[in-house]
């Protein structure tokens, strides 16, 4: 086997430059005084949907939309599994937020304290680097968006949903919430009564983007929610990578993050979506994210789950069309006090298509990482495939992992396998690398670090960097390991 | 290295009681005793391990102080220990492993990446480990020879000035044992010194110690040179018992 001296070389020396900038937390946990120019004010109910329809000048078929979701929202009840959800405070929450009254496509239109706020967080710099296009939402509203020229020429549309709505409506309709109605769940409908933001990316027939790009979600307000709509069309034979980073400021009242993203694959075409969420520990993150695969399409998930306080995510896959493929690779980091409960689910609907599942859960401390998933194959689906393959790693004592793989199989030439494995970062792992020179925190970020691998390839290096970054920060605070 | 009046503590129970053993640069040293005498004990201690707590006495190295230093100290200070029982490190390369450690030992020396790899293979195959396995994890997998062997690689890499090998005979087949002979044998100049921990003979043979040392019930009891291991090969350890 031969080593791979460039990209190994590469991530060394990205790793000095990593040890060499001295990294707090601080860095993204700070918020920015700014009063949002309207609020819906605290709480829920028909009035102020009304209203955020109002501000928006959204055509009648939206808001009467908005109004059966609130609707179904209301009458449906809170899950009955998974996390504790009870420190959700419904009727203290900000649902609408508006930063400001513009949307720029020029990082000097922004105005000053928000552009600030995303110059610290470096996005302006990696869209200048390494991506074709970038939005950039700050509270409820999308604030900045820009496509480069050479996409925009070929019919690539960038921008956030809102716009979208009103520049290309029949689009919009054609996608908004089929692959996640308002009757899903109680956050999608949730979603569906007071979204606002999120991109909508539409890439035409044979057009194929070689390079990524991204949304950025910030949340400023205390005790806000956030709830964003993802639309991603990848029309047939195309080729897209869309890129998502969600950050917010630490509060002593927590906020909710309830997006859905849609993403639709049609015949031939290869999607992939990446997200890094590291929402601060006052925030529960409650996504739901669906993909439609059509025939010979593929669809990759490729999420790092960070941050927040809850976390309730499993990206799901119906694999439409024969030959269908989805791979779903997904880290999560249970840090200390918080719980990620995450996994995936495939559907299989037609014939030889296949599904890969590899989530990776760190526990630190008394962080519960759970793997929940769903694989269904229906009758009809021959000889379809599917893998999952469940690594935990616990770094404390009190650390906790746990597996809930729910398997419907009703297609007799369809196969599967399951494989699951529990690591720990012992006292003699940890004494042997130590008697070799390194220091207790490299020995134990190296452990983690191969405990990742063979999903860091499959990520960008930026994201690789960064995740490792988060990781270090986690394990840095550890006294005493093992 | 100096270890003066050593005594170490595991889980409460005290091991050594007072060790006193010099070892410079160009000797080698035989530390022999009988199972349970606290050999390994020793070498844990030496090395720092955090399972075992020193109790009095002390280490130097080249007029260093370590008692209290950290494992990562040690090995700056050039300490080095080929364990008994090399622990796997799931997920970790031999690749990346080496390097980090040798840029934590010789942070002066900018030897390029493949140029490092070339020398990591060299060694490999000369105590007849296939190059692949550097980019296999660090003793995952590993048959208990290869263990040893790959022990036998670090050394060679990571250049240190005191070696402490415990038992590096065990799990060797012959041939094997020849190869990591030789390669202590090349490894050894004026300013390497060798502690050869063994409860018997066999790698005496082929290396032959200037001092040999008896273990027993945590303390020193007999130092000598080969004539005191030959006889303990012949008559075991009952003649110092009854002493």
């Amino acid at each position: 086997m031969e080593v791979e001296y460039s990209k190994e070389e590469e991530m060394e020396r990205l790793l000095e430059d990593l040890r060499k900038s001295s990294v707090r937390k601080e860095d993204w946990e700070f918020h920015d005084n700014l009063k949002p120019v309207y609020s819906t004010g605290i709480g829920l109910n028909k009035s102020v949907v009304e209203e955020i329809s109002e501000i928006k000048k959204e055509p009648d078929w939206m808001r009467r939309f908005r109004l059966k979701a609130l609707e179904i929202f209301l009458s449906k009840p809170m899950p009955t599994w998974g996390p504790d959800l009870s420190g959700i405070d419904w009727e203290n929450t900000n649902y609408y937020n508006r930063p400001d009254d513009v949307k720029s496509r020029s990082w000097d239109e922004v105005p000053d304290q928000i552009k600030d706020t995303f110059t610290k967080l470096g996005i302006p710099e990696m869209e200048q680097k390494y991506l074709a296009g970038s939005v950039a939402q700050y509270d409820s509203e999308g604030v900045y968006h820009n496509l480069k020229k050479v996409w925009e020429d070929k019919g690539v549309l960038f921008m956030d949903l809102d716009s979208a709505v009103k520049e290309h409506p029949d689009l919009v309709k054609n996608y908004f919430c089929r692959a996640v109605p308002a009757t899903d769940n109680k956050f999608a409908a949730l979603n569906g009564a007071v979204w606002s933001g999120g991109s909508f990316l539409y890439v035409p027939k044979g057009v194929r983007i070689d390079m990524p790009l991204q949304t950025y979600f910030r949340m400023n307000g205390e005790a806000t929610g956030q709830f964003e709509h993802t639309i991603v069309v990848a029309d047939e034979g195309s080729k897209v990578h869309y890129i998502e980073g969600c950050t917010a400021p630490r509060w002593d009242r927590d906020s909710l993050h309830s997006a859905i993203v849609e993403i639709y694959a049609h015949k031939n075409s290869e999607a992939r979506y990446t997200s890094v969420q590291n929402w601060s520990k006052s925030v529960y993150n409650m996504p739901t994210k669906r993909a439609w695969v059509d025939e010979n399409a593929k669809m990759e998930w490729v999420g790092g789950s960070l941050g927040s306080k809850v976390t309730m995510l499993y990206p799901s896959s119906y694999l439409r069309g024969r030959n269908a493929s989805t791979h779903n690779l997904n880290i999560s980091l249970a840090g200390p006090g918080t719980v990620k409960d995450t996994g995936a689910k495939a559907i299989h609907l037609a014939p030889n298509t296949s599904s890969r599942i590899v989530a990776k859960s760190i526990s630190i401390e008394d962080g519960k990482a759970i793997y929940r998933g769903l694989l269904r194959m229906n009758k009809g689906a021959v000889h379809s495939k599917s893998h999952v393959q469940c690594d935990a790693l616990l770094i404390n004592d009190e650390s906790q992992s746990f597996t809930y793989p729910h398997d419907e199989i009703y297609e007799p030439t369809a196969t599967f396998g399951h494989e699951a494995t529990v690591g720990k970062i012992g006292t003699e792992e940890l004494a042997y690398m130590r008697s070799r020179g390194l220091s207790e925190d490299e020995a134990s970020s190296m452990i983690v670090l191969g405990f990742l691998d063979d999903v860091m390839k499959e990520i960008p290096m930026e994201f690789a960097v960064e995740m490792n970054r988060l990781i270090k920060l986690e394990m840095g605070k550890l006294g005493s390991v093992g | 290295m100096e270890i003066k009046n050593l005594s170490a503590s595991v889980e409460g129970k005290e091991i050594l009681k007072g060790v006193d053993l010099k070892v410079s640069g160009g000797e080698i040293h035989a530390l022999m005793g009988p199972n349970g005498a606290g050999k390994s004990t020793l070498g844990n201690v030496l090395i720092g391990h955090p399972n075992y707590v020193i109790t009095g006495g002390s280490i130097t190295l080249d007029g260093k102080d370590l008692t209290n230093a950290t494992p990562e100290e040690r090995a700056k200070a050039g300490l080095f220990l080929a364990f008994q029982s090399p622990v796997a490190v799931v997920g970790v390369k031999i690749s990346s492993f080496l390097r980090a450690a040798y840029k934590q030992l010789h942070p002066d020396d900018n030897i390029k990446l493949q140029e490092f790899y070339d020398m990591v293979k060299k060694e490999l195959r000369r105590v007849g480990l296939d190059e692949s396995f550097l980019s296999r994890s660090v003793n995952d997998g590993f048959s208990g020879g290869e263990r040893k062997r790959f022990e036998i690689v670090q050394m060679m890499i990571l250049k240190p000035k005191i070696v402490i090998l415990d038992e590096i005979d065990s799990g060797l087949d012959v041939d094997a044992l020849k190869l990591v002979a030789e390669e202590i044998k090349e490894y050894h100049s004026d300013s390497v010194g060798f502690l050869i921990i063994t409860h018997y003979q066999r790698i005496l043979k082929d290396i032959k110690p200037e001092f040999v040392h008896v273990l027993m019930d945590g303390r020193v009891i007999r130092n000598g040179d080969h004539e005191l291991s030959d006889r303990i090969e012949e008559e075991g350890y009952e003649f110092i018992r009854g002493a």
